[in-house]
């Protein structure tokens, strides 16, 4: 995990050095003020680019994974992790398959490094049902038939269940409007929006 | 993604000495961007210094207005009373943006940091001046319809992407930075810069430079900004063209007025000379549509994207017709 690492050591002699043997070339025993505030100050330790420990806390369990810094959070839940419920659809945030909750708050797992997302409660559409009851927002889907071939379908259910935690799913217009990020290429929208306002209890 | 070295900084004068000794290195925070650009290989970083357990999240009503910490989340600012009552036309314009789960994780620094959508930028088979300088503009002679109608150059002909830095733009907002020299502000509009021929450079900051806050400072017209969006889609899309605008309106006379736009040019651009049409006139259609002839004089289209400039005159007089707290 300390491969490539630059060490404070290395790295004072690189930049520091330099400076203190021109200050005493110049016959001035101090350093400059641009050399001291280097050396006050030591560069970050770094990890990687091997694989590093990473601890990931998913659907309440803490799970130990060994990965490279680049590794995204969706890529470890899908590939380290078997947690293939959420998707993989555009890989760069433009779709929102990926979509899971972080502490709570939807994010895109495509966008976010793994390594990052240490120390939060990461919870995916596995994490979602009560044993073999339904969360709400799954079951609407099915009540509704929010879905043609599903693939967005758990990029969806997180969203919805996030939209109705803040309280978006007034009426029609606003539950579109912050469904906007998860994209269904099939054209489920009309059911979909159907089954978030029957989960979150709107009507008319 | 090519492979690379990770670091947390815990202070700011650690990840500014690491990105000063290591010249490859990158900030991430949000990572929306700059995780995106890794993707593509446009943006192939040896080290990833992650800023985001700095100081600097909160969101703060000040004496004279509210304080945003650069690490503060777009969804956060756009919902905190104090923005949205004060600065309308920034809630509006990160409302605008992006989606729920986007502004879920980026920031407010990285969002005026945010390179540019152009997709020859984003594709390293393409030439573009900005990624690989010298290589030429694919876009100039293109599929520019989203390009930039004011403000290119031979070398580059983008448009900066950001909703909330045309809104700033309106109410003077200033941006506080960390760097090598110690701490500076920075009037919001001599943040970005115009490409000319050096398209890489797409700002004043310099090797390590930190945002730690953007201010903004209470004002009637601050009060009176509004943010229109003109776009392909209802949602989730960036701008054909965008207009912020901002009146203070007394005794019937417009007394102070700002005007920017977005996606017209490579960085948020204000309209000095459509302010100057407004103030000491009757707010209304005569007005507003002198302040539009003014904001687009002088843009022209690459060919795809003539029609910004029309899209850009009518996209003015709409805004100004909701600033100033009117209708």
């Amino acid at each position: 995990m300390d491969v490539g690492k630059v060490t404070r050591r290395r790295f004072l002699v690189r930049a520091v050095l330099p400076a203190i043997t021109a200050a005493l070339v110049a016959g001035t025993p101090r350093l400059s003020a641009a050399a001291r505030t280097v050396a006050s100050v030591s560069v970050l330790p770094a990890s990687g680019p091997g694989p590093i420990p990473v601890t990931l806390n998913v659907n309440g369990s803490p799970r130990a994974l060994r990965i490279e810094p680049r590794v995204t959070l969706l890529d470890a839940l899908r590939e380290r992790l078997a947690l293939t419920g959420t998707k993989k659809g555009c890989d760069q945030g433009t779709c929102g398959a990926c979509t899971v909750l972080v502490d709570g708050r939807r994010v895109n797992a495509c966008l976010t490094l793994a390594v990052m997302a240490q120390g939060k409660a990461i919870t995916t559409i596995e994490g979602l049902a009560n044993g073999d009851q339904l969360h709400p927002v799954q079951a609407a889907f099915l009540a509704h038939d929010g879905f043609q071939c599903g693939y967005c379908t758990p990029g969806q259910i997180i969203s919805g269940v996030a939209l109705i935690a803040e309280k978006r799913a007034t009426d029609e217009a606003s539950v579109r409007e912050w469904m906007s990020g998860n994209l269904c290429r099939c054209g489920a929208y009309p059911n979909i929006v159907a089954a978030v306002r029957a989960a979150a209890g709107v009507t008319g | 993604m090519n492979a690379f070295r990770y670091a947390q900084a815990h202070d700011a004068a650690s990840a500014l000495a690491t990105m000063i000794a290591e010249p490859n290195a990158t900030y991430v925070a949000g990572g929306t961007n700059v995780i995106d650009l890794m993707k593509e290989n446009v943006e192939r970083p040896s080290l990833l210094v992650d800023i985001t357990a700095l100081p600097y999240r909160t969101i703060d009503r000040m004496p004279h207005g509210v304080r945003l910490g650069s690490l503060a989340l777009m969804s956060d600012v756009a919902d905190h009373p104090a923005v949205a009552s004060g600065f309308p036309a920034v809630a509006q314009a990160l409302l605008l943006s992006a989606s729920p789960q986007l502004r879920n994780m980026a920031t407010i620094g990285g969002n005026l940091m945010q390179r540019t959508r152009c997709a020859y930028f984003r594709d390293v088979a393409e030439a573009c001046n900005k990624r690989a300088p010298g290589s030429g503009c694919s876009a100039i002679d293109g599929v520019n319809r989203q390009h930039a109608v004011v403000g290119g150059s031979e070398h580059c002909i983008c448009t900066h992407p950001s909703d909330l830095a045309v809104a700033l733009l309106t109410i003077d907002a200033v941006v506080h930075v960390r760097g090598r020299g110690g701490e500076r502000a920075i009037p919001i509009e001599q943040l970005h810069v115009l490409p000319e021929a050096n398209p890489q450079r797409e700002t004043v900051l310099e090797r390590g430079d930190l945002i730690t806050s953007v201010e903004l400072p209470a004002s009637a017209l601050a009060r009176g900004s509004y943010y229109l969006k003109v776009r392909d889609r209802a949602s989730y899309e960036f701008a054909l063209v965008s207009v912020a605008a901002a009146l203070e309106v007394a005794n019937g006379t417009i007394r102070a007025a700002r005007v920017a736009l977005g996606a017209v040019a490579p960085k948020p651009w204000r309209a000095h000379a459509a302010e100057a049409a407004l103030v000491g006139r009757r707010p209304g259609g005569e007005a507003f549509a002198a302040a539009a002839g003014a904001a687009t004089r002088g843009m022209r289209g690459y060919g795809q994207n003539d029609f910004k400039v029309e899209l850009a005159r009518r996209a003015v007089v709409r805004a100004l017709e909701h600033a100033g707290g009117a209708a």
